[in-house]
């Protein structure tokens, strides 16, 4: 099956700089249907009032962490099927299995180019 | 300081430079600082806790800064605002990370808080320990900046 570049991507950061850089990285894979939010409690709003087929979203944010939010997602019945791509400066092992037992559907560690980026995605929904 | 540190984090200087804003810039040989005096015009701060206790800074001249988030954005800024102390925020973050999973390949585990950014002609840097620290320059054609780190208890 092929990727779905036409695919709504909730980008969940707490830094618009960064936000902007991953998006700009998204687009050059060719995603170009993304919506931002800046926290985890913002992310869930989102979630809520519109369909989206992807989250990606950073560890470290104020207010709820990308692992809260991971589990608010996961524990909710309408939303736990969602692809979920956690990016976090985090590389390190423990974190990867906290992650995964959350239910993530993969990790990428920053810094990252948009090829991996986009491989990453790839790997979740191809 | 233990030799492990100081390679940890110019690796993980390279790397995120490289891979986030496409540039190389050329590391020189580490010296001892004495005072608190920052190197450059906005620097980032993180503090390190686990197996070492201590900070890391990095202290960026107005142009090398300038540089660095023009590629990572794919525009051209021109005066240091906030997208540029969000992305030196990010960029502490980021080379701590690179860093710390160096060192835990190393058998070191080595935890890091939230980044503070501070800016403006001579601003201080404030390390968790009081100093001295450890600086490793870093050469660009745009122009300069430093890590700056701090740390005891290497075990």
């Amino acid at each position: 099956m092929g990727i779905d570049k036409e695919m709504k991507i909730l980008l969940v950061d707490d830094f618009a700089t960064m936000r902007k850089v991953i998006k700009n990285l998204l687009k050059q894979g060719g995603y170009n249907s993304i919506v931002e939010a800046e926290d985890g409690v913002a992310a869930l709003k989102v979630l809520k009032s519109e369909k989206v087929d992807f989250i990606i979203s950073d560890w470290n944010m104020p207010n709820m962490t990308g692992l809260e939010l991971l589990k608010a997602v996961r524990a909710d019945s309408d939303l736990s099927g969602l692809p979920f791509l956690m990016v976090t400066a985090e590389g390190l092992k423990e974190n990867v299995v906290v992650a995964v037992k959350a239910g993530v559907s993969n990790y990428i560690v920053k810094p990252f180019t948009a090829e991996v980026l986009n491989e990453k995605i790839e790997k979740i929904i191809g | 300081m233990d030799v492990r540190f100081i390679n940890a984090f110019i690796e993980g200087t390279l790397n995120v430079t490289k891979t986030m804003a496409m540039v190389s810039p050329v590391p020189g040989n580490p010296y001892l600082k004495k005072d608190a005096l920052a190197n450059g015009d906005v620097s980032g701060i993180i503090g390190l806790t686990g197996d070492v206790t201590g900070s890391m800074a990095l202290s960026f001249s107005e142009k090398s800064i300038l540089k660095i988030v023009s590629n990572m954005l794919g525009e051209e800024i021109s005066e240091i605002n906030k997208d540029i102390k969000d992305a030196v925020g990010e960029i502490t973050n980021m080379i701590s990370g690179v860093a710390r999973k160096e060192l835990e390949t190393t058998g070191l585990t080595v935890l890091a808080a939230i980044p503070t950014v501070v800016s403006g002609k001579d601003h201080s840097i404030t390390h968790v320990l009081g100093g001295p620290s450890i600086i490793i320059p870093f050469a660009m054609e745009e122009g300069s900046f430093v890590v700056d780190i701090c740390i005891s208890g290497m075990k």
